[in-house]
């Protein structure tokens, strides 16, 4: 089995990455706008619920007991799947899904699909499959449009082109769909993206969709989704592919009550979303004709295998940890390196990938705990952010020079001695550098606590040395 | 090699042992939130529309003997004339004046070239603003609501409930069948997070809002 998490594996490291893209004036302002909104609006529906609490400990306590029962969920799911009607495929990898999806395509002689937003198709990075194999994937969300068009990468999971602003929108459309005359408004380039799309719509045979959730008592598999692309790519294509992440299940429709709550006002802040589509398998005359599941694992049983961090599973990919974070709201998605940006996908990342790649990823955060306050699963994101820096020290694969200073800081903290040695030698070191009580201009490596702030400096004396003074003092 | 479902339940089967102690059984899962509202049906149906304005659909009353005029007056006020229902659509709630097509295997370029269609619902749901449409009963198929620009959708007073909790357990009655939820009419904020109306889905939402008996 080989895990693919997007180019993750290939990415630079968070803070390279990062530093690049600080540079960049107009992602900023772009980022700072967007996640605004977004949190001034989740926060307003959110306090109208006076049993948000309540809610999210509900959501919490179901996602784990599915994870502790997943198998014979999995198994319920796919029986009741297949009751209904629908074929159920089980993938290992991202790379035996894309096999699934293309060989289905080519098997009913099609080489066009469209596609309703789903990350976990871009973590499968399916798209690229699908090109491979001679099909064409059109993606309909308009933002994912916007990135498909602009050969861009998604830099949010609920808004992914949200680091574009308007013009560069219609720069990329009057470009992409030969538009001379289109406008800058909002509403000029949603009208275009309609006008675009909906002959794909009525065309086209093969839809391909992800899941928010799939309900192992019924088989059912819901959709939540704004534009209305959603609706068209699962009811009126011949063929419907449903690509579901295996700890997407829930175990009864009833639990929709928990999530249909806390998903639509997490995520785009709205008290619903304008629509949910809810189905079982085909339906008669009504919509697709096949209808086919894929449960893709792709390294979320190395994430359940750590129950230190298993929680990770839980999320229902709302972005309210995104916009909530003071790092990803500097940054934006594309220094993660992921699908997944933000706190979430600092440590959804690099377990997937077993930690074997991705590792600056869980040291992209201050943990000052914002996305653990908004996240409406409860994911206690900072305590497993440290707990997988434990990890990653274990496995020695942090950095040389941190595991150096490590090595030295421990010595000289074991004893108080040598703290008192290492304190004077740090006195005699700092002078060249020191200002009013503060270190400025560290050179090389250390520049990195002096470039942006003050470092207060060792004291002149120690509160050890202070005291043994003190005493002497009183004595005489 | 084993087959892919085989691994897949095998390293689930290996990764749940940790998660033996921690989590809860079905039953005990708490369920602290609120299972259910506590406004009178005036209240009710005074939320719904205010919910249904905040999204920019628009609201329009009638009692049950007085739909057909109800639909008459909405058709005139929106300028349409040819309209889609479903099959089984109740005939006598018709005007006389318009054109009406039952959705009898309309082909979906039918389907786009009618001015709108009118539905009634399974259910709504006043907290959210939410309409529940059934697909392939009372609400037809599902490419009926979703080709054309214009959706009018009837619903009846006493089909409002005030909660989602209340709405989600009505539904569970009907979970096989094709369910689409809608809560005003389509919408994206993807760019600069302004929110505009009708990406693909009808751009207009009416509802019409029926006093009375359900018939």
């Amino acid at each position: 089995m080989s895990v693919r998490v997007g180019h993750a594996a290939e990415a630079e490291d968070f803070p390279m990455a990062a530093k690049k893209l600080l540079q960049n004036r107009q992602l900023r302002d772009n980022l700072r706008h967007a996640t605004d909104v977004i949190r001034g609006k989740r926060a307003k529906v959110v306090n109208e619920l006076p049993d948000w609490e309540e809610l999210r400990s509900a959501a919490h306590e179901v996602k784990e007991h599915v994870l502790r029962y997943l198998g014979s969920y999995l198994e319920q799911f796919e029986q009741k799947c297949k009751q209904a009607g629908g074929q159920v495929h089980w993938a290992r990898d991202a790379s035996e899904a894309n096999g699934i999806i293309a060989g289905i395509i080519k098997r009913h002689g099609e080489s066009e699909v469209i596609k309703v937003k789903t990350m976990t198709s871009d973590e499968m990075s399916l798209n690229d499959a699908l090109q491979a194999a001679g099909i064409t994937p059109y993606e309909t969300d308009l933002a994912d449009l916007i990135i498909q068009l602009g050969e861009d990468a998604p830099s949010h999971i609920v808004v992914p082109a949200l680091h574009r602003n308007r013009s560069e929108v219609r720069q990329i459309f009057q470009e992409k769909m030969h538009l001379k005359d289109l406008g800058d408004r909002p509403e000029d380039l949603t009208a275009a993206a309609r006008e675009y799309l909906r002959e794909k719509f009525l065309r086209v045979k093969i839809g391909i969709s992800g899941a928010n959730f799939a309900i192992a008592e019924s088989g059912s598999v819901v959709v939540v989704e704004s534009e209305g692309n959603g609706r068209m790519c699962v009811s009126l294509p011949r063929v419907l592919i449903t690509i579901v992440g295996i700890e997407k299940i829930l175990p009864r429709f009833e639990d929709l009550e928990i999530f249909l709550q806390l998903l639509p006002r997490s995520a785009t802040g709205e008290r619903m979303n304008p629509y949910n589509s809810i189905w079982a398998g085909p339906s008669g005359t009504d919509g697709p004709q096949e209808f086919h599941v894929v449960l893709l694992d792709n390294g979320r049983t190395n994430v359940m295998a750590d129950p230190e961090s298993s929680e990770t599973l839980d999320c229902i990919r709302c972005g309210a940890c995104l916009n909530a974070c003071p790092v990803y709201r500097q940054t934006g998605g594309h220094a993660y390196g992921s699908v997944y940006a933000g706190p979430i996908g600092a440590i959804l990342t690099p377990q997937l990938q077993a930690l074997e790649h991705s590792q600056s990823l869980p040291y992209a955060s201050s943990l000052c705990g914002a996305c653990y306050e908004v996240c409406p699963v409860k994911i206690n994101i900072p305590d497993i952010l440290i707990h997988l820096r434990g990890e990653i020290v274990k496995r020695g694969d942090a950095p040389l020079n941190e595991r150096i200073a490590m090595k030295a800081v421990g010595f000289a903290l074991s004893n108080g001695r040598r703290l008192s040695t290492a304190q004077k030698l740090a006195r005699i070191v700092q002078r060249p550098f020191e200002h009013d009580g503060n270190l400025q201009d560290l050179p090389s490596m250390l520049a990195g606590w002096t470039t942006f702030r003050d470092l207060a400096a060792v004291p002149k004396t120690s509160f050890r040395e202070w005291w043994a003074e003190r005493g002497k003092g009183t004595g005489t | 090699m084993t087959n892919a479902k085989e691994e897949i339940m095998r390293r689930i089967q290996n990764a749940t042992h940790g998660l033996l102690e921690r989590a809860r059984e079905y039953d005990t899962i708490s369920r602290n939130y609120i299972q259910s509202g506590t406004r009178d049906q005036a209240q009710r149906i005074e939320l719904f529309c205010d919910r249904l304005r905040d999204y920019g659909s628009a609201v329009y009353t009638c009692q049950s003997d007085e739909i057909t005029s109800g639909i008459a007056n909405l058709l005139n006020t929106r300028q349409l004339s040819c309209l889609l229902v479903p099959s089984g659509f109740p005939a006598q709630w018709l005007p006389r004046e318009f054109e009406f097509i039952s959705d009898h295997r309309l082909t979906n370029e039918q389907i786009g070239r009618a001015d709108g269609v009118i539905t009634a619902c399974a259910l709504a749901i006043a907290s959210t603003g939410t309409i529940v449409l059934r697909h392939s009963e009372e609400a037809g198929r599902r490419a009926l609501t979703l080709i054309p620009d214009y959706h009018l959708c009837l619903v009846f007073e006493n089909q409002i409930v005030e909660t989602v909790p209340e709405g989600i357990r009505a539904m569970s009655t009907f979970s096989l069948a094709p369910i689409t939820t809608i809560s005003g009419p389509s919408a994206t904020s993807d760019i600069e997070m302004t929110r505009i109306k009708g990406v693909h889905g009808p751009r207009t939402l009416d509802v019409l809002l029926v006093g009375g008996l359900n018939v």
